[in-house]
């Protein structure tokens, strides 16, 4: 059992993480500081605490440390501008599903229509060409403007960069069924309902699951962003607020946070792939 | 003219941008309970025709009428034997066959689909497997099960695309054996592309020869006289094997080209291909390697 290539991979994984640690400490062992002189000695007793955060990069400790405080009570709320991690991921993830589940309802019937009629892929090219590369951002102001409601931009936001994967992937599934496939259900006379959700669907789904599983990955990368910029809750907006307050061990405690959720996102999506897919 | 159970007539299929059709004038007859196979080169048409009678595929000009009714689209009174099985993955080989007995009978109650397809699945040899996915079948058997679910729909006729191509020949043999007895004990009508020439004669009643493409046509039809109860363990012994076969395969080789184009260089009416017969004749000379003259008329039989 130990000579697995998993335990052994493992075991590498410990090391290069201790390896990190290792380095990390090094670089922020506090220095052979002089004592404060006069105006730095009355500026940290007037800022207390604050002084105390701002001298220099954190080391692993006190990083550590936010890790324990936070994980202990996620789900605290002390008002605006202090509620726990959990409550703010869990913002964050309502606003990325929201506008996930929006664009699988607009992506899965309009890449149906568009792979299945060449004439619509044609036609709907252009747009789709036009409109995918535009950073989801660049969508904001005319978002705050039109919906006039920050939390609604941020999932319209969400929306507009899930869109993109998921029709694509759904028109180029659908399109590239086996022509096999289609012929025994044109033979057997099969219903068109029946034959889209009996062989195009199934037949597909291996495609369209990969494009929903790029457009989790992109709308989690994007929400942080958007959450910076609209504010209120959210872990973006966490990041920003604990920048604000200079606090950089939140910062780096959120980082890993936002990692993990979406690490975690990615493995459903790989779970439901597998699911989903056929071996020939 | 009588009324045959599938008559083809004029069939021609050009495709846009190329100035010669592939074939045209075809006729051709099925009659009810026969099996018959065309055999031909790569590029005369063959698939095309199939396609048109199965109705995947619309004919540039010509008709096929089938039972007393015009073919236009598919229909589930044809089933299709793929050359690729075209096996759904994700479904077991139960579930394929079923998809297949519910689109023909909708309200058949589910206890009783199951028995069905396990009928049919049984006829050739799969009873042990109909959980199983296609992907975990070797290709003779994904292939079986693609003729039990073109049997299981109990179509009028069975239009099967070069279903044994793909196969190695030992599991072809195998194979071939099963599909004689079901089609024996079935009486099914039964069309055939097939590129083996001992496969078309264990196999057929009739013989469907085509010229190369393009502007096909087809040069002959040859009658398999062998008694229908033939096997391929014991078919070799008959004299008559032979006679067809050398006749099958010197067309094959030598004569499938002359019919090409304006050039055509036999004697030929489209709308009355010859029929021969060349298992019955007595051996005689090879026919000769100029092509200017007719078939040889002792072997024509409506003439």
């Amino acid at each position: 059992m130990f000579k697995t290539q998993g335990f052994k991979a493992g075991l590498i994984s410990l090391l290069l993480f201790l390896l990190f640690l290792g380095a990390w400490s090094l670089a922020t062992f506090p220095k052979e500081q002089a004592t404060l002189s006069g105006a730095d000695a009355e500026y940290a007793a007037l800022m207390g605490k604050g002084a105390e955060k701002s001298s220099g990069f954190p080391a692993p400790g006190k990083v550590g440390e936010a890790f324990v405080t936070y994980l202990s009570d996620p789900f605290y709320d002390n008002g605006p501008n202090d509620k726990g991690i959990g409550i703010q991921l869990a913002h964050s993830l309502a606003r990325v599903a929201l506008g996930f589940l929006l664009a699988v309802a607009v992506a899965l019937p309009l890449g149906f229509a568009i792979g299945m009629s060449p004439l619509l892929l044609q036609a709907f090219n252009p747009f789709i060409q036009i409109l995918k590369p535009i950073s989801p951002l660049a969508w904001m102001p005319l978002a705050l403007y039109s919906l006039k409601d920050s939390d609604v931009s941020g999932i319209f936001v969400i929306f507009i960069c899930s869109l993109w994967p998921m029709l694509i992937n759904t028109a180029f599934g659908v399109a590239s069924v086996r022509k096999d496939w289609i012929n025994v259900a044109r033979t057997l006379e099969v219903s068109p309902l029946r034959k889209a959700f009996q062989v195009i669907l199934p037949a597909a789904a291996p495609t369209i699951l990969t494009g929903m599983r790029i457009s989790m990955g992109i709308a989690w990368l994007v929400i942080v962003a958007a959450e910076m910029l609209v504010g209120g809750t959210g872990i973006g907006y966490f990041v920003w607020n604990e920048w604000n307050n200079l606090a950089l061990p939140n910062v780096i405690f959120a980082v890993v946070m936002i990692g993990l959720v979406g690490m975690i996102l990615d493995q459903i999506f790989g779970v439901l792939q597998k699911f989903v897919t056929y071996r020939e | 003219m009588t009324q045959h159970f599938l008559s083809v007539e004029g069939l021609k299929k050009a495709y846009p941008g190329t100035p010669t059709p592939v074939f045209e004038n075809i006729h051709f007859a099925i009659e009810k309970g026969e099996f018959v196979c065309i055999i031909g080169h790569s590029g005369c048409g063959k698939t095309t025709i199939l396609n048109v009678l199965a109705g995947l595929e619309e004919a540039s000009g010509g008709v096929v009428i089938m039972d007393g009714r015009e073919v236009s689209g598919p229909s589930l009174d044809r089933g299709v034997v793929f050359q690729s099985h075209a096996l759904m993955p994700w479904m077991s080989v139960l579930a394929n066959v079923a998809f297949a007995v519910k689109s023909k009978w909708p309200d058949m109650p589910k206890a009783q689909v199951e028995a069905h397809c396990t009928k049919y699945l049984e006829m050739v040899g799969l009873g042990q497997a109909i959980h199983k996915k296609p992907a975990e079948l070797s290709g003779g058997m994904k292939q079986r099960v693609g003729i039990a679910r073109a049997f299981a729909i109990e179509p009028k006729m069975l239009l099967l695309d070069e279903p044994f191509g793909a196969l190695d020949a030992l599991t072809r043999g195998t194979i071939q054996d099963e599909l004689l007895k079901i089609v024996q004990a079935t009486h099914q009508t039964v069309f055939m592309i097939t590129h083996d020439v001992d496969e078309a004669i264990l196999l057929a009643d009739k013989v469907v020869l085509m010229s190369n493409g393009p502007l096909a046509k087809i040069a002959e039809i040859v009658e398999i006289t062998m008694p229908r109860e033939r096997t391929r363990a014991d078919m070799h012994h008959d004299p008559q094997f032979y006679r067809i076969r050398n006749h099958l395969v010197d067309f094959l080789v030598n004569r499938s080209k002359g019919y090409a184009g304006s050039d055509a260089a036999v004697l030929h009416d489209a709308k009355h291909p010859p029929v021969v017969r060349p298992g019955l004749v007595e051996e005689e000379a090879p026919e000769s390697a100029t092509f200017r003259q007719p078939p040889q008329l002792k072997q024509v039989v409506n003439h």
